[in-house]
C-alpha cells in the first residue's frame, strides 16, 4: 500500500531532541501564552467592570444616608410663647426666639459672625412656622427643654457631601456664599451636625424641589405588596404548571405548544410584558393605574416562565425509581407526585422561585407602561387590602422618578435607593444559596 | 371590596362541604373508612372542588364579560350628536365613567343621595359642580347625554355585580349540592379528584398559551387602530420620527426607520463588547482556569446578570456618561456634546450582557466531547490551538446561537436605553450622538399625557409589535441553532 | 529518514524505544499505577491487558503526557523516550505528543472535512510548506490508514459522516499523519463491529513496519492476534511482561494464568 514514490513529502522534520526547541515550537509556545492572556484580560475586564460598577454605587450612594441637621437644644418658657402668640407675625417672632438661642450657642463657643433672619431661611426654612406647630401640638412641652432637629436645606447638605463648593456656589436665593461661613461656624460650634437618615428609609416621596426630604420607605411597602401578588399567583400555577407539564403531559401537539410557548415567553423583552399589562389590566379590565395588585401580576406573567423551567429541572432530578416505589405499594400517580416527588423537589422549586422573585423585584421597564411611573407615593398605605389596589410606588420605579428628576440633589436618593433594592435583592439570593447548600440532593 | 368577600363565602361553602362530604361518606359506610372506595378526604375534596371551581369560574369569567357588555350598553346609549369635534367616543366614554365614579364619590360622601344620583335630572345644572365637590376631576361641564349615561353605567355595573354574586354563590351551592349527593361508599372519589386536579394543572400550564395569546392580540387590535389613523407604509419606511407634542393633530410623523436604526447601532455596540469579552472569559474558565479561579471568577461575573437593569441605567447616565464626557466631549477630543450617546448605552449593555455571552458559551464549550480535544492533544496540538481549530469550530453554532440571544436581549432591553442613549431618534453613524430606541419610545408614548386613541399613543403597540416580532424571530432561530447544535453531541 | 536509516533501523530493530521505571500514577489519594517497569521496544507491538480499572489506559496516558490534561493526576517515575526523560521540566508535552501519537477507544474525528482531520496535525506542526506537499502527506496518511480507496472522492465530506470502523481508521490515519515514533493505541477496537475490528487489526499489523505501537485492549484474543509483546497488568501493578505467546501459553504468574483463563477479570 505504500508508494515508493510518496515515501517522505514530508521533509521539515521537528528537532530529533525533545529538550531542544526549534523556532517554530517556540513560536507556537508565545501564540499559546498570548491566547492565554486574552481569557485573562477577558476576565479581568469584566471584574474590572463590577468593581467600578460597585464602587460608584457605594461612593454615590452612601451619602443618602446621612442627613445634615441642625440641632439645638430649645426652651420656650409660658411667657415668651404667650408674648410670640400676640404678635402680629407669630412665626417670625418664633424664629426671632431661635436666633436668639442660636447666637447664646455661638457666643458660647466663642465664634462671632453675622446672619440675619433671611440667611437662617435659606439654610433650614421656615424655622419659626416649624417650632410653632410643635408647640401647638404639643402644648405640655412649654418650659422644657426640647432638642430640635431641624434639617437643613438640600445646598447645605450638598457642601457637606462635597455637591456644593464654595468655589462653584453662585449666590442665589437657595444659598449664598456668605451662609458657607455661617455654616462653618455653626459646625464648628456643634450645632449643625451629620446624622443617619432615617426619613430616607421609612419616609415617602416628595415633590420634586424637595430632593433633602425624598425617602423610600413608601415604595420599599409597594415592592412588598407587589412581591405577595407575584408570589401568590406564580408560586402556585407555576408548581402546577411544571407537575403537568412533567409528569403528567402527553406528548402531543398542545403539549409541545405548551412547552415552545413557556420558552419563547422567557425571552420576550420585559417592555412587551408591560404593554401587555397596560391594555389588558388597564384599558380592558379597568384595574386601577399605578396599583401594586396590576404591577403583580404583570411581573407575575413574566417570572412564570422562570419559575416553570427552574421547578422542572428540580422535578426532573428527582429519580424515576421513587416514583416507581410509590407506584409499586399501590399509590396512584397523583399521590405518587403530592407525597414523594413534590415534597423532594421542594427546596429546589423554592430556590428558583426565591431567584425569580429577586429578577422580578428588580424590574422597571414593566412597570412604567402601567403608570407607576412619575407617580409621587406621598404616604403609606391605609391598610393591608388598599395596599394592593391604591397607587403606590415600587422601588425600581421610585429610582427611575427620582433620575428622571430635574434637581441633581436626586441622584443621591436614586444612588441610595439602589444601595436598598440592591440590599434586598443580595438577602433573597443568600437565603436561595443558603437553602440549596443545606438541602441540595445528589442522587 | 365585596369581590373580596364573595370570595371568602365560596370558600367558606367549599370547607364546608369538605367536612360534610367526609362525614357523608363515613356515614354511609357505617363508619368504617375501609369500605369506603376512597380515603374520606377524598370525597372531602371532590365537595370542594366541585364548589370552588365552576363558582370562581363564573366569577372570573363574569369579571371579564360585564365591563365589555356595559361599555357597549352605553356606547350605544350616546348619539354621534354628543361626540364633539376632535373627540371620540372612547374619550366620551372615559368622560362617562369619571362621572360616574363621581356620582359614587358623591354618594358616598353624603352629598348626594343615591336618588339624585340616578335620577338628576332636576338639579342637573350644579351637578359638575357636587362632584367636583367630591373630589372628582371633571374636565369640563358635564351635559346630559353624558350624565345620562353615567347613570344607566351605574345602574348596569350595579345590577351586574349582584346578578354576579348571587350566580356566583347559587354556582357554589348547587355545586356542593350536587358532590355531596353523588357522595356514597361506591363513588369513585379519588379517581374523579385526580381527573379534576390534573385538569387544574392543565389549566396552570395553559397560561402560558393565554399569555401568548394576550400579548399578541393586544399588539394586534392596537397595532390595527393605529394603521387606521397613520398609513402603515409612512411608519414603516419613514426617517424621521417627530411627534407632535399637541396631541391630536396630524403633524406627527412617526417613521420607524431612525428608532431601528438606533436600536441597531446601540445593541452592535453592545455586542461587541460583550461578545470578545464574554467569549474569551468563557474560554479562559472552561479551559485553562484552575476550579479555584473558576469557583472564584465565574460567580463574580454571574453577579453582573443579577444587578436590575435600573442600576446599569443609572450607571451609565450618572457614571459612564460624564466619564466618557470627559475623554470624549469638548474638554477632551471634542467628539461628545452630551454624556447620554450610542456609546454610553451600548458600552453600558455591553457590560451587562457579558455574564449571559459568557456563561451561555461555557455551557456550549463544556458540551464539546473531551474525546475532540484528547484527539488534538494526541496529536501534539497546543491547547490555544486545540480550542481555535477544533473546540470553538465544534462549538460554533451553539456560540452563534449565545450571540444571537445576546442580541435579542441587547434590542429588548429599556431601562439602560430609556436613561443612557438621549431621547433624539436621528439616523446618523457617529457613536458619539444620542439616539433613541424603539423601546425607549415605547416608554415615552406611552407613560406621556396622550389618551390612548391617538396615533402618538397607538404607535406605541406597533412599535411594541414590531420589537415583538422581531425579538421572537431571533429568539426562535437562535434556539433552533443552539437545539441542533446539542443534538449533534447527544 | 532517508533510505540509509530504514536499513539502519531494521539492523536493530529491537532497540528499546520507551524505557519506563518505578513510575507511579496518582489521582488525588487514589494510587492508581505502582511500580511499573516496562520497556516498549522498536517496531514492535506491545499490548497492556488486564481487567477493567487495572490501569492499562491511565498508564498508556502517561507515555504520551496525556494525563497532565486531568488536574487531579500527577504521575512520579522515569519515563525515557530514546534515552531523553519525558517528564523533564524542558520537555514540552506538545512536542512530546507530536513523537508519541495516540488514538483513542472511541472514533474521535473532527467535525471538519476528511482532509482537514488529516491535514490538521501536519498543519499545526508545520511539516509541509505548500498545499502540494499537504495533499502528498494527507494521501500517504490515508494509505496508511488504509482507507484512501474509500474515501478518496469525498475528502471534503465530514469525518463524522464516516462509518465507525472508517473513522477508528481516519483517526489512525490524523495520527501518522504528523510522523510518530510510537503509537498509542487505547482500545481503538472497542467500539467497533467485528468487520471493522479485522480491518483495523490488519492495519495494526501493517504499521508495525514503521513505527512501536502500543495497544489497551480488553480482548485477549485481540491481543494475541496483534502483539509481540504483552504486559498484564492488575489493580495498577504490572504482573507480567513479555512475549505474547510466552504470556499466553505459559504464565509465570497464577494471576495472569487465572485472567486468560477467565478466572479473574
Amino acid at each position: 500500500m505504500t508508494d515508493a514514490s510518496m515515501e517522505n513529502p514530508g521533509t521539515g522534520r521537528r528537532a530529533t531532541s525533545l529538550t531542544a526547541s526549534d523556532e517554530r515550537t517556540l513560536k507556537r509556545a508565545k501564540a499559546e501564552k498570548r491566547f492565554r492572556l486574552y481569557g485573562i484580560i477577558a476576565i479581568a475586564t469584566g471584574l474590572f467592570f463590577l468593581v467600578v460598577l460597585f464602587a460608584s454605587i457605594l461612593k454615590e450612594g452612601i451619602p443618602a444616608f446621612t442627613r445634615t441637621v441642625v440641632s439645638v437644644e430649645f426652651t420656650l418658657t409660658e411667657p415668651q410663647r404667650a408674648e410670640a402668640e400676640s404678635t402680629l407675625f407669630k412665626t417670625k417672632a418664633y424664629s426671632d426666639l431661635f436666633i436668639t438661642e442660636l447666637n447664646g450657642k455661638l457666643a458660647e463657643s466663642g465664634i462671632s459672625v453675622d446672619f440675619d433672619e433671611a440667611a437662617i431661611e435659606r439654610l433650614l426654612g421656615k424655622v419659626g412656622g416649624t417650632i410653632r406647630t410643635f408647640y401647638s401640638e404639643n402644648p405640655d412641652q412649654v418650659g422644657e427643654p426640647i432638642n430640635f432637629e431641624l434639617a437643613a436645606s438640600s445646598r447645605v447638605d450638598g457642601y457637606f457631601k462635597g455637591r456644593v463648593s464654595r468655589d462653584t456656589l453662585q449666590d442665589s436665593r437657595f444659598l449664598q456664599l456668605s451662609d458657607l461661613d455661617l455654616v462653618d461656624a455653626l459646625t464648628e460650634a456643634g450645632v449643625i451636625k451629620q446624622v443617619f437618615n432615617w426619613p430616607f428609609i421609612t419616609g415617602a416621596d416628595s415633590g420634586v424641589d424637595n430632593p433633602g426630604g425624598a425617602g423610600i420607605g413608601a415604595s420599599v411597602v409597594g415592592s412588598f405588596f407587589m412581591m405577595l401578588v407575584v408570589l401568590a399567583l406564580s408560586l402556585p400555577i407555576g408548581v402546577a404548571a411544571s407537575i403537568y407539564l412533567e409528569e403528567f403531559a402527553p406528548q402531543n401537539k398542545f403539549t409541545d405548544l405548551i412547552e415552545v410557548n413557556i420558552s419563547n415567553l422567557a425571552a420576550v423583552p420585559s417592555i412587551v410584558f408591560g404593554i401587555l399589562g397596560l391594555a389588558v389590566f388597564i384599558q380592558f379590565m379597568h384595574l386601577p393605574q399605578s396599583a401594586p395588585l396590576v404591577g403583580g401580576l404583570v411581573l407575575t406573567l413574566m417570572t412564570l416562565p422562570t419559575i416553570i423551567i427552574s421547578t422542572r429541572a428540580s422535578l426532573k432530578a428527582v429519580p424515576p425509581s421513587i416514583r416507581d416505589a410509590a407506584l409499586g405499594v399501590g399509590a396512584s400517580k397523583m399521590q405518587a407526585v403530592f407525597h414523594h416527588v413534590l415534597p423532594l423537589a421542594a427546596p429546589g422549586i423554592l430556590t428558583g422561585t426565591i431567584i425569580g422573585l429577586a429578577q422580578a423585584l428588580g424590574e422597571t421597564a414593566p412597570l412604567l407602561l402601567i403608570g407607576m411611573v412619575g407617580f409621587v407615593a406621598r404616604g403609606y398605605p391605609d391598610g393591608f387590602l388598599a395596599g394592593f389596589t391604591e397607587p403606590n410606588s415600587v422601588m425600581p420605579a421610585q429610582i427611575y422618578t427620582w433620575a428622571a428628576r430635574a434637581d441633581v440633589g436626586f441622584y443621591e436618593k436614586a444612588w441610595g435607593g439602589i444601595i436598598i433594592l440592591l440590599m434586598f435583592l443580595l438577602t433573597m439570593n443568600i437565603i436561595a444559596i443558603i437553602l440549596r447548600r443545606r438541602f441540595e440532593r445528589r442522587w | 371590596m365585596p369581590i373580596l368577600w364573595l370570595f371568602l363565602i365560596v370558600l367558606a361553602i367549599a370547607a364546608g362541604g369538605y367536612f360534610l362530604g367526609r362525614s357523608r361518606a363515613l356515614q354511609s359506610a357505617g363508619g368504617d373508612s375501609r369500605s369506603l372506595h376512597s380515603l374520606p378526604s377524598f370525597y372531602g375534596a371532590n365537595v370542594f372542588l366541585k364548589t370552588i371551581v365552576p363558582a370562581f369560574g363564573l366569577l372570573i369569567l363574569w369579571l371579564l364579560v360585564q365591563p365589555i357588555y356595559v361599555n357597549t350598553q352605553i356606547s350605544g346609549m350616546i348619539p354621534e350628536t354628543a361626540i364633539k369635534e376632535g373627540s371620540s367616543r372612547s374619550l366620551v366614554l372615559a368622560e362617562v365613567r369619571r362621572a360616574a365614579s363621581g356620582l359614587d364619590n358623591a354618594v358616598e360622601q353624603g352629598l348626594i343621595t343615591e336618588d339624585i344620583a340616578q335620577n338628576a335630572r332636576a338639579d342637573f345644572t350644579d351637578m359638575t359642580q357636587r362632584l367636583k365637590d367630591a373630589g372628582q376631576v371633571v374636565t369640563s361641564n358635564i351635559t346630559q347625554p353624558i350624565l345620562r349615561a353615567a347613570q344607566s353605567y351605574r345602574v348596569l355595573n350595579s345590577t351586574g355585580r349582584s346578578a354576579m354574586t348571587i350566580a356566583v354563590l347559587l354556582a357554589a351551592v348547587a355545586g356542593a349540592a350536587i358532590s355531596l349527593w353523588q357522595t356514597n361508599k361506591v363513588f369513585r372519589a379519588r379517581n374523579v379528584v385526580e381527573q379534576g386536579v390534573q385538569v387544574l394543572l392543565l389549566a396552570a400550564a395553559s397560561i402560558a398559551i393565554l399569555t401568548t395569546v394576550g400579548i399578541v392580540l393586544s399588539l394586534v387590535f392596537n397595532t390595527w387602530e393605529f394603521f387606521k389613523l397613520y398609513p402603515a407604509s409612512d411608519f414603516f419606511f419613514g426617517t424621521t420620527w417627530s411627534p407632535s407634542f399637541s396631541g391630536r393633530g396630524g403633524s406627527s410623523e412617526l417613521g420607524i426607520i431612525p428608532l431601528l436604526w438606533g436600536t441597531f447601532y446601540i445593541s452592535l455596540v453592545a455586542l461587541l463588547v460583550a461578545v470578545p469579552i464574554g467569549l474569551f472569559a468563557a474560554i479562559y474558565l472552561s479551559e485553562y482556569a484552575s476550579p479555584r479561579v473558576r469557583a472564584f471568577a465565574k460567580p463574580l461575573l454571574e453577579v453582573l446578570a443579577g444587578i436590575p437593569t435600573i442600576v446599569y441605567g443609572l450607571f451609565a447616565l450618572l457614571t459612564v456618561g460624564p466619564l466618557l464626557l470627559g475623554v470624549f466631549g469638548d474638554e477632551g477630543l471634542g467628539w461628545m456634546k452630551a454624556g447620554t450617546a450610542v456609546v454610553t448605552a451600548g458600552l453600558v449593555m455591553g457590560i451587562m450582557l457579558i455574564p449571559f455571552v459568557s456563561s451561555l458559551s461555557d455551557d456550549i464549550i463544556n458540551a464539546v466531547p473531551q474525546a475532540m480535544r484528547d484527539g488534538s492533544y494526541g496529536l501534539g496540538a497546543t491547547q490555544s490551538e486545540t480550542i481555535r481549530q477544533v473546540v470553538l469550530p465544534a462549538a460554533l453554532p451553539g456560540i452563534v446561537g449565545a450571540i444571537l440571544l445576546a442580541a435579542s436581549r441587547a434590542i429588548g432591553e429599556t431601562m439602560i436605553v430609556v436613561l443612557g442613549a438621549g431621547a433624539a431618534a436621528r439616523l446618523s453613524l457617529n457613536p458619539f450622538e444620542a439616539m433613541t430606541t424603539v423601546t425607549a419610545k415605547i416608554v415615552s408614548q406611552l407613560t406621556g399625557d396622550a389618551d390612548f386613541a391617538s396615533p402618538e399613543a397607538l404607535v406605541a403597540f406597533a412599535l411594541g409589535m414590531t420589537l415583538f416580532i422581531l425579538t421572537l424571530g431571533l429568539n426562535v432561530f437562535a434556539l433552533y441553532i443552539v437545539r441542533k447544535y446539542r443534538e449533534q453531541y447527544e | 529518514m532517508n533510505d540509509m536509516s530504514r536499513v539502519e533501523r531494521q539492523v536493530d530493530a529491537n532497540e528499546i524505544k520507551l524505557e519506563c521505571r518505578d513510575c507511579q500514577v496518582y489521582y488525588g489519594d487514589n494510587h492508581a499505577i505502582k511500580d511499573v517497569n516496562v520497556d516498549i521496544e522498536d517496531k514492535t507491538v506491545t499490548a497492556f491487558i488486564g481487567p477493567s480499572g487495572c490501569g492499562k489506559s491511565t498508564f498508556l496516558r502517561c507515555l504520551n503526557r496525556m494525563n497532565d490534561t486531568i488536574d487531579v493526576a500527577r504521575v512520579e517515575g522515569s519515563f525515557k523516550l530514546d534515552g531523553e526523560d519525558i517528564y523533564d521540566k524542558r520537555v514540552d508535552p506538545v512536542q512530546l505528543r507530536a513523537k508519541v501519537g495516540m488514538v483513542f477507544q472511541k472514533p474521535n474525528p473532527f467535525p471538519k472535512s476528511i482532509y482537514d482531520n488529516v491535514a490538521y496535525g501536519p498543519r499545526i506542526h508545520g511539516l509541509a510548506r505548500n498545499k502540494a506537499e499537504l495533499d502528498e502527506i494527507v494521501e500517504k496518511s490515508l494509505r496508511r490508514g488504509a482507507i484512501w480507496d474509500e474515501v478518496k472522492d469525498r475528502l471534503d465530506a465530514p469525518g463524522t459522516g464516516l462509518s465507525g470502523g472508517q473513522q477508528q481508521r481516519l483517526c489512525i490515519a490524523r495520527a501518522v499523519a504528523t510522523e510518530p515514533e510510537v503509537l498509542l493505541m487505547d482500545e481503538p477496537c472497542s467500539a467497533l463491529d467485528p468487520i471493522a475490528t479485522a480491518q483495523v487489526e490488519e492495519l495494526i499489523d501493517e504499521l508495525r513496519s514503521r513505527y512501536s505501537v502500543v495497544i489497551v485492549t480488553h480482548s485477549m484474543q485481540q491481543a494475541a492476534r496483534v502483539s509481540q509483546k504483552t504486559a498484564f497488568f492488575h489493580l495498577g501493578n504490572l504482573v507480567e511482561f513479555g512475549e505474547t505467546g510466552q504470556i499466553f501459553t505459559n504464565p509465570e504468574d497464577p494471576r495472569t494464568e487465572s485472567y486468560i483463563t477467565g478466572r479473574i477479570g
